[in-house]
C-alpha cells in the first residue's frame, strides 16, 4: 500500500514529495569537497606569505646600517709614533687604527682615558672593520696623518642590533650583548644626530667576513656572475644543437632512444649527485682548483643542459610543419630550413626555457657545496678560476652562524637572491607573453 | 704562450680563412658556370678545416703533455719511506706542481740565480704571490726545475705544431675552392657531426655520474664490506688523522636511510593531501580567473630555492614548533628545534606545487566525455571526481607522486638546515634525524683526502642515493607512458 499513502499525502500537501535518494546529504557531501579544495589551496598561500613575511620581516633592516659620523684625529703619535713611515711603509700597514677611533669616539662621548673599563666598552661599540676604512685612506694619502678627518664609522654588531630595535633591552644587563652605559651612548649620539641609519652599500660590496657589520655579498655576487655567464655560454649552445639533433635529425633508433631516456632521466636526478660527479672528474681528475667559479658553472651547465633541452625541444615542435614544408620546397637545404626557418620561429620559447633554466642554476646551493665554495674569500675574484662562493653558498654560510645581526644579514641575502629570480622569472614571462605566437 | 693565446690565434687564422675564401669563391662565380654551393659556404669550409684539426690537436697535446710530465716527475721522486714527512707521493707530487707552476713566475734574473735549499724558494716566491706549503724539501727543487723546462718546451712544440696545422688547413682550403666545389655539402655534414656530438653529452654525463661514483665506491668497498655498509645499524665514521690508520669507523647505512625515508614520509603527508585537493579544485572547480591568480601563486613556491626553505625552517618553523611544544606541555619542548617533523614539514611546503601541478595535468587531461557522461546521469561533481575522473587519473597521479617522492629522498639544504647531524634510528618525529644528503654534505665539506674512506663514503652513499632516485624516476615514467598510451 505505499503506493496509496504516497498518493494520498500528495494529495494532502498539493504538491508532490520526493523520494528520499540522500540529495542532501549528497549535496553536504560536494560542499565539504569543495571546502577541502579551497582549504587546501589557503594553506598552500598561507605557507608562502609565511616564507616571504619571514624572510622580509627579518631582513628588510640588512639594507641599513648603524653608522657615526665621527670627527677623528688621526693622531701621528698613534698611527707612526716613531717617525719612520718614509722609509719604512709597512708602518702604515700595521698601525693601530682603531685606536684613534676609540680615542675619538671617547672624547665624543665625555670618557676619561684612564677610565678603563669605560674605554673597553668604546672599543666594542664600534666596527673593526675600521682599521681596513683608515689604512685605506692613510696610505693612499699619508699627508692625512695629524688633520682631523670626519669618517663615517660601522657601529658594531651588537650595537647596530641594539639600535635597529632587535634586542630586548628590558632583560638583565648581564644577560645581553649591549650595556646600559652604550645604550645610554646610543641614546646621546642619536639625539646629537650623528648616530643613525644609512643605506647599506657594505652589503653589496665586502666580502667575506666573521664580523656582520663588514659581511658582505661582494665575492658572492660576482662569483654568481661568473657562474651564469659559464653556464649560458656553454649550456645555451650545447642544449639547442642537442635538441635540434634530436628533434630535426635523428632517426628512431636504439641510440636515440638511449639519448632520451637520459635527458629525462639526469632531469630528475637529485642536483647533489652532480656535486660528487663535479669533484670527482673536474677537480680530482681533471685537477681544477677548488672553489674555482669554473667548476661551480661547469657543474651547473651540466646540471641546466636537461633543463634547456627539453624546453627548445617543446619549442621547437610547436613550429608548424608548413614552415618545414615551405623551404624544403623553395629549394632550401635540410640544414638551411633548420638554421634559417625553424631556428628563429623558436627562439623566443628557447630564451624562455633558458631564462628558467639559469634562475634554477642561480639558486642551487647543494652542489657547490660539494665542489668547495664554502669558502672564506675576502678579496674579490678576478678570474673564473680564483676562489669564489655563490649567492645561495653565502647565505647558507651565513645561516650557520649564531649572531643576531648574522640572520639580518642572511634574510637581508635571501631578499637579493629572490628578487634575482624575480627579475629572470619576470622576464622569462614578459618574453613569452611578447613575441610567442600560435599557429 | 698560454693556451689561450694559441686558441686565438688558430681562430683568428681561421677567420682569415673565412674572408679569403668568401672572396675568392664570389671572384670565380662572376666566370658564368654554375656554382654549386654559396660563396659563404666556401667561407665556412676553409674556416672549419682551419681551426677544428689545430683544435683537436690542441686538446690532445694539452692532455697528453700533461699526463706525461706528470708520469715522468713521479718516476723520478725517491721511493717512499717510513720516515718521509709527507704522508703519500701523491701529496709530494701535488707540491712538486705547484713549484713549477711557481717557477714560471720569476723573471730571467731570478731564474739564473735559484736558491738551492726549499726554504729560501718558498721565501722567494711568496714575494711573487705565489703561496706554498712549508713541508716541501729539497730534493723537489730539481725535480720541479726540469718539470718546468719540460713543460716550456711542450707548450712551444705544440704551439709550432698547431699553428703548422692551422696554416696547412688553411692553404687545404683555398685550394679547393671552385665553383663545382660541394663546399655546402661539406659544411653541413660537420654541422651535423657537431649537434650529434652535443645531444651524446647526455650520455657522457650519466657515464660520467655513475663511473666517477663507482670507482670511488669501489675504492670505499676495500676498506668497509659491503655487507657492513648496506647492513649496518651504526654510523661512526671516525675522522682520522691523515696517513695513522688507527681509527677506523663504522658505515651503516641503515640509520641514515631510515632518517631519508622518514622525512620524505612526513614531507609526502604535507604535500600529496593539499596538492592533490589544489589540483582538484583549480581543475573541477575554480573559475578561469581564479585559476589564472592561484596556479602561479602556488607555482612561485617551486621557484624558490631550497635553501631559503631551509633557513625558513631554520629560524621560523623549527623555533616556532618548539615554543609551542613547550606551551602544550607547560613545561620542556617536547618537539626539537631540528627534528623530523620540521625538515618534513618545510619540504612538504616546497613539494606541494610538485604535486598540485603534475596532478592538475593529469586529470585535466581526462576526457571530457567521461566527466560529461558522469554529470549528465546526476552525479554532483565530487562523485565524478571521486568515482570517475580519480580512477581514470590514478596511475598518472601514482606516476606523478614516485617523482614527488624521488625529489623528496634527494632533497639536500633544507634537511642540512633543519633535519640535524645526529644518526640514529628512531622513530619520535619530534626528535633530530638524519639523511644521506646531510652526511654526503658533511664528509665532503672541509678538507679532502681521497684516500680515505671517510670521503670515499660519501660517493657510496651517492651512489646509493642516484640509483634509489633513478629506480622511482623510471618506475614513475614507465606508469605515466602506460597511462598515456590508454587515452591517445
Amino acid at each position: 500500500m505505499t503506493d496509496a499513502t504516497y498518493n494520498s499525502s500528495a494529495a494532502a500537501t498539493g504538491r508532490p514529495v520526493r523520494r528520499d535518494i540522500g540529495i542532501k546529504r549528497r549535496y553536504a557531501a560536494e560542499r565539504r569537497f569543495r571546502l577541502y579544495g579551497i582549504i587546501a589551496i589557503a594553506i598552500g598561500i598561507f605557507f608562502l606569505f609565511a616564507l616571504l613575511s619571514s624572510v622580509i620581516s627579518n631582513g628588510y633592516t640588512a639594507f641599513w646600517q648603524t653608522t657615526i659620523e665621527l670627527p677623528v684625529k688621526l693622531d701621528e703619535k698613534i698611527i707612526d709614533p716613531s717617525n719612520q713611515r718614509a722609509t719604512n711603509p709597512n708602518v702604515l700597514m700595521t698601525a693601530n687604527y682603531p685606536v684613534v677611533v676609540r680615542n675619538a669616539l671617547a672624547e665624543k662621548l665625555g670618557v676619561a682615558a684612564t677610565d678603563r673599563p669605560a674605554m673597553r666598552e668604546v672599543s666594542k661599540f664600534f666596527s673593526d672593520g675600521v682599521r681596513n676604512q683608515l689604512r685605506e685612506m692613510v696610505v693612499a694619502n699619508p699627508s692625512l696623518i695629524g688633520t682631523t678627518q670626519t669618517i663615517p664609522v660601522l657601529a658594531s654588531g651588537d650595537i647596530d642590533s641594539a639600535f635597529k630595535g632587535q634586542i630586548d633591552l628590558s632583560v638583565d644587563q648581564a644577560n645581553r650583548k649591549v650595556s646600559d652605559q652604550q645604550v645610554g651612548w646610543m641614546k646621546k649620539l642619536a639625539d646629537e644626530g650623528v648616530m643613525k641609519e644609512k643605506f647599506n652599500t657594505g652589503l653589496f660590496t665586502y666580502g667575506a667576513s666573521s664580523r656582520p657589520e663588514t659581511a658582505g655579498l661582494g665575492v658572492a655576487l660576482i662569483g654568481s656572475l661568473y657562474m651564469m655567464l659559464i653556464v649560458l655560454v656553454l649550456a645555451l649552445p650545447i642544449g639547442v644543437a642537442a635538441s635540434i639533433y634530436l628533434e630535426e635529425y635523428a632517426k628512431k633508433n636504439r641510440l636515440t632512444d638511449l639519448i632520451e631516456v637520459n635527458i629525462n632521466n639526469l632531469a630528475a636526478v637529485p642536483s647533489i649527485v652532480y656535486g660528487l660527479l663535479g669533484l670527482a672528474v673536474f677537480i680530482n681528475l681533471v685537477g681544477l682548483p677548488r672553489s674555482a667559479s669554473l667548476v661551480g658553472g661547469l657543474v651547473l651547465t651540466l646540471m641546466t643542459l636537461p633543463t634547456i633541452i627539453i624546453a627548445t625541444r617543446a619549442a621547437l615542435r610547436a613550429v608548424p610543419p608548413s614552415i618545414r614544408a615551405a623551404a624544403l620546397g623553395l629549394g632550401a637545404s635540410k640544414t638551411q630550413m633548420v638554421f634559417h626557418h625553424v631556428l628563429p620561429l623558436a627562439a623566443p620559447g628557447i630564451l624562455t626555457g633558458t631564462i628558467i633554466g639559469l634562475a634554477h642554476a642561480l639558486g642551487e646551493t647543494a652542489p657547490l657545496l660539494l665542489i668547495g665554495m664554502v669558502a672564506f674569500v675576502v678579496g674579490y675574484p678576478t678570474t673564473p678560476m680564483d676562489p669564489a662562493t655563490a649567492l645561495p653558498v653565502q647565505i647558507y654560510m651565513w645561516a650557520n652562524e649564531a649572531e643576531r645581526a648574522f640572520v639580518e644579514r642572511t634574510s637581508g641575502a635571501i631578499i637579493v637572491l629572490l628578487l634575482f629570480l624575480a627579475v629572470m622569472n619576470i622576464g622569462a614571462i614578459i618574453l613569452r607573453r611578447r613575441f610567442e605566437r600560435r599557429w | 704562450m698560454s693556451v689561450l693565446l694559441v686558441l686565438l690565434i688558430v681562430f683568428g687564422i681561421g677567420l682569415v680563412g673565412f674572408f679569403v675564401g668568401r672572396q675568392r669563391a664570389r671572384a670565380k662565380e662572376t666566370v658564368g658556370i654554375k656554382v654549386h654551393s654559396r660563396a659563404h659556404y666556401h667561407g665556412w669550409w676553409v674556416f672549419l678545416v682551419t681551426v677544428l684539426p689545430a683544435l683537436l690537436f690542441i686538446v690532445l697535446w694539452t692532455a697528453g703533455s700533461s699526463i706525461y710530465l706528470e708520469h715522468s716527475a713521479e718516476a723520478s721522486l725517491p721511493p717512499q719511506t717510513a720516515t718521509s714527512a709527507l704522508a703519500s707521493r701523491g701529496l709530494a707530487l701535488d707540491m712538486v706542481k705547484s713549484l713549477a707552476a711557481g717557477l714560471e713566475r720569476l723573471d730571467p734574473t731570478e731564474r739564473q740565480n735559484l736558491p738551492q735549499s726549499y726554504t729560501d724558494l718558498r721565501a722567494l716566491l711568496g714575494t711573487k704571490g705565489v703561496a706554498l706549503a712549508s713541508e716541501g724539501q729539497d730534493y723537489m727543487l730539481p725535480i720541479a726545475e726540469r718539470w718546468e723546462s719540460q713543460a716550456i718546451t711542450a707548450r712551444h712544440l705544440g704551439a709550432g705544431i698547431a699553428f703548422a696545422l692551422a696554416v696547412a688547413g688553411l692553404i687545404f682550403g683555398l685550394s679547393g675552392i671552385h665553383p663545382r666545389a660541394r663546399a655546402r655539402n661539406n659544411v653541413e655534414r660537420i654541422v651535423l657531426w657537431g649537434l650529434l656530438a652535443a645531444s651524446t653529452i647526455a650520455i657522457l654525463t650519466t657515464v660520467g655520474i655513475i663511473f666517477s661514483m663507482l670507482f670511488q665506491t669501489i675504492k670505499f668497498f676495500q676498506d668497509v664490506s659491503p655487507w657492513n655498509f648496506f647492513f649496518g645499524t651504526v654510523w661512526d665514521p671516525r675522522f682520522a688523522d691523515a696517513g695513522s690508520g688507527g681509527a677506523e669507523g663504522q658505515f651503516g647505512l641503515i640509520p641514515l636511510l631510515a632518517g631519508t625515508l622518514y622525512i620524505a614520509l612526513v614531507a609526502m603527508l604535507v604535500a600529496v593531501p593539499i596538492g592533490l585537493f589544489a589540483a582538484i579544485y583549480m581543475a573541477e572547480y575554480a573559475t578561469p580567473r581564479v585559476r589564472a591568480i592561484v596556479k602561479p601563486l602556488l607555482e612561485i613556491l617551486a621557484g624558490i630555492p631550497t635553501i631559503v626553505y631551509g633557513f625558513f625552517a631554520l629560524i621560523t618553523v623549527g623555533p616556532f614548533l618548539r615554543d609551542m611544544s613547550a606551551a602544550i606541555s607547560g613545561g620542556p619542548a617536547f618537539i626539537m628545534s631540528q627534528s623530523v617533523l620540521t625538515a618534513g614539514l618545510v619540504m612538504g611546503i616546497m613539494l606541494i606545487p610538485f604535486v598540485s601541478s603534475l596532478s592538475d595535468d593529469i586529470i585535466t587531461a581526462v576526457p571530457g566525455a567521461m566527466r560529461d557522461g558522469s554529470l549528465g546521469l546526476g552525479a554532483t561533481r565530487s562523485e565524478t571526481v571521486k568515482r570517475v575522473i580519480l580512477p581514470a587519473a590514478l596511475p598518472g597521479i601514482v606516476g606523478a607522486l614516485l617523482l614527488t617522492a624521488s625529489r623528496a629522498i634527494g632533497e639536500t639544504m633544507i634537511v642540512v638546515l633543519a633535519a640535524g647531524v645526529a644518526a640514529r634510528l628512531n622513530i619520535n618525529p619530534f626528535d633530530a634525524m638524519t639523511t644521506i644528503t646531510v652526511k654526503i654534505v658533511n664528509q665532503l665539506t672541509g678538507d679532502l683526502e681521497f684516500d680515505s674512506p671517510q670521503t670515499l663514503v660519501a660517493f657510496a652513499l651517492g651512489l646509493t642515493l642516484f640509483f634509489l632516485t633513478l629506480a622511482m624516476n623510471i618506475f614513475a615514467l614507465y606508469i605515466v607512458r602506460k597511462y598515456r598510451e590508454q587515452y591517445e
